[in-house]
């Protein structure tokens, strides 16, 4: 086995009997290990200590409004999906503390932050996820770097995982995000069940990928190994459940504020922020001082926010966008439109949560459509407000 | 502050359970410290002291149901520099408003032998629809965290941290699943105000809308979407009609689902 060379680029194979030692080489490297987990009738992220941690034999079914766990007929680790978490739970959590400040004698001074940040190792992370890591690396760790962020998401080990089915409302190949891994990964796998054989096909993708599968008994994947990956690939592409036609959007969007879709959309949307929160890209947030009674000791701490309050655009003594219809146009143009002028790309990677845990199952990509689709006249001279 | 005179706090208490008083006793550590900052000047659920106003603080529970608490109200509102109401019963008429919706003559007659001694208003309303209110707290029953938050930021002169999102957003913070998506369970946390930590849907319920609507519910799509789980026009009548029954969103589609229920 020590033969065999592990180095970025290396395409190797990984028996399912030793998936074991995969996590333990983690352990040992001090990572706390998160990946997918079955809690509450859904597929979450939460912490893995062992592979019994993962949702053997399970995968889920999604629609617009409607997520369903089911029972695979094998023992696949990772033949689901994603669900409602993303990563961005652990590189940005919905609660943080920035800083605390206590008053002094002297008037009063900030205390560094003390807790020493986690050394995560995500397993199980999708194309499409790492594409939205990317997108808010962009947001927390370009010019500007959130020092929180920066260090966790140094830090974060990756194992990706290639999508060997795609989902009812996933639409990555449309965005350009998916299903393959391509980059930014440490380790990415692809798991292969075919009759009696289970085993993964390992990429080593970085150096420290490449030292953690010194730990690991592999084999080098065969010409038929690659074949069958590649096989998968192509059936996951031809088996989205969603598209969505991103050429050109950006002009599109941008040139039809008044288009009739935003009221009709508007008078579905709830507002209820689950598009949003569920978004792996969304960043917007929020601060509050947290005082004590005597107010001798300030925390700030910060918390996921949403285009969809009134508070988020509430400025002086009125929200500037005050009907649905105004703030669902707010979140798709920035998404799909404005997100290419600020940092370049789109917003979307085509995850599809959006889709699934929107409560009345509003739809992005039937939302794109209905947008592209050119009306007569101008609808409305008073403004969508 | 240092050197400043303790406010002076009355709690008040009108049509209501106790419950959301109950809160304020229920505070556990912070309530010693809590009355190292403020004088408790009227609390009568608490201690039988009582001194005469003004107040720098007023905080009232219940709802109005009665000729006597119309004037009460606004001798309170008069005497007090800022009013507080608390709970669902100050904030939306409580669930003793479903008499609005019914006939209260026949009640007295049903209810009482001597309907004569009954003095009651044809209708339960919120304190704001009699008085100026400065800040209100919703829920069945209130926070606790959000009932200090109030008192401390009213000690400091800042404005409170009181979020009037919906449910939904504490849900996804909290890293909830979502009931409605993955169960197919009914659920007004869309429709319904935060403040409460999203507990029902913690517990694996939906959320019955005890904190009343949030700043812009949409309880006609909503309406839609609990039709095709499954719930029947007299369920989405009675799920609207509990705690903030009477509050205009929470009104308007159970009166929406009655009219479907009429006429089906």
């Amino acid at each position: 086995m020590s033969s065999v060379r592990r180095s970025i680029g290396s395409r190797l194979v990984l028996e399912r009997s030793d998936f074991p030692r995969l996590l333990e080489g983690l352990g040992i490297r001090g990572y706390v290990t998160v990946g997918p987990v079955v809690r509450d009738g859904a597929i979450v992220y939460g912490p893995i200590s062992r592979v019994e941690d993962l949702p053997i034999g399970w995968t889920d079914r999604q629609e617009a409004g409607t997520y369903r766990l089911e029972r695979r007929d094998d023992g696949a680790l990772f033949g689901y999906t994603v669900g409602p978490h993303s990563w961005k739970k652990y590189l940005f959590p919905a609660h943080e503390r920035l800083w605390t400040a206590e008053r002094s004698p002297e008037g009063f001074h900030i205390l560094p932050r003390s807790e020493p940040e986690p050394r995560y190792a995500f397993l199980g992370v999708r194309a499409c996820e790492l594409a939205a890591i990317r997108i808010q690396d962009r947001v927390f760790d370009g010019a500007f770097k959130d020092p929180g962020y920066h260090q966790r998401r140094s830090e974060a080990f990756r194992i990706a995982v290639q999508c060997t089915q795609a989902g009812n409302t996933c639409f990555c190949a449309s965005m350009g995000t998916g299903p393959r891994v391509e980059a930014d990964h440490d380790l990415a796998l692809t798991e292969i069940l075919t009759g009696s054989a289970h085993y993964f096909l390992v990429d080593v993708g970085s150096e420290r990928g490449a030292e953690l599968a010194t730990d690991l008994p592999l084999r080098p994947a065969t010409e038929a190994d690659i074949r069958a990956v590649d096989d998968l690939l192509e059936k996951t592409t031809a088996s989205m459940g969603r598209t969505m036609n991103a050429v050109g959007l950006r002009d599109l969007l941008l040139g039809r504020p008044e288009h009739s879709r935003w009221t009709d959309v508007g008078k579905r949307c709830l507002t209820c922020t689950n598009c949003t929160l569920a978004c792996p890209t969304c960043f917007c947030s929020t601060t509050e001082e947290v005082p004590d009674l005597d107010a001798d000791r300030v925390e700030r701490w910060r918390r996921w926010d949403s285009c969809f309050t009134l508070g988020f655009t509430h400025q002086g003594r009125t929200s500037v966008r005050t009907s649905a219809s105004s703030r669902y146009r707010q979140w798709l143009t920035h998404k799909l439109a404005s997100w290419h002028d600020q940092f370049g790309t789109s917003g979307c990677v085509g995850c599809g949560r959006c889709i699934t845990w929107c409560p009345v199952g509003i739809d992005i990509t039937e939302e794109v459509a209905a947008l592209r689709k050119e009306e007569p006249v101008a609808v409305s001279a008073g403004g969508t407000r | 502050m240092p050197g400043k005179a303790r406010p002076k706090v009355g709690v008040w208490k009108f049509a209501s359970c106790d419950g959301c008083q109950l809160t304020l006793l229920d505070c556990e550590d912070a309530l010693l410290e809590l009355s190292e900052r403020i004088e408790i000047a009227n609390f009568r659920e608490a201690t039988s002291t009582v001194t005469e106003g003004p107040y720098d603080i007023s905080i009232v529970e219940g709802s109005l149901t009665t000729p006597e608490d119309a004037g009460r109200i606004r001798e309170i509102r008069g005497a007090s520099r800022v009013l507080v109401t608390i709970g669902a019963c100050a904030t939306a008429g409580g669930i003793q408003a479903l008499r609005n919706f019914g006939d209260v003559e026949e009640f007295r007659r049903a209810v009482y032998a001597r309907p004569e001694y009954i003095s009651t208003l044809a209708t339960s309303t919120a304190i704001q629809e009699h008085v100026t209110v400065d800040l209100e707290l919703r829920g069945c029953p209130i926070d606790k965290g959000q009932l200090l938050e109030v008192i401390s930021a009213l000690l400091h002169g800042r404005s409170p941290n009181l979020p009037t999102e919906s449910v939904c957003a504490e849900c996804k913070r909290r890293g909830n699943v979502c009931v409605m998506v993955a169960q197919g369970t009914p659920c007004l946390g869309p429709v319904t105000q935060s403040g409460c930590g999203a507990i029902c849907p913690s517990y694996h319920r939906g959320c019955y809308g005890c904190f009343g609507p949030q700043e812009s519910p949409n309880t006609v799509s909503l309406g839609h979407r609990l039709e095709t789980l499954g719930m029947k026009a007299d369920d989405r009548l009675r799920v609207y009609r509990t705690f903030a029954a009477a509050s205009p969103a929470f009104r308007a589609a159970s009166e929406d689902a009655e009219r479907k229920l009429r006429k089906p």
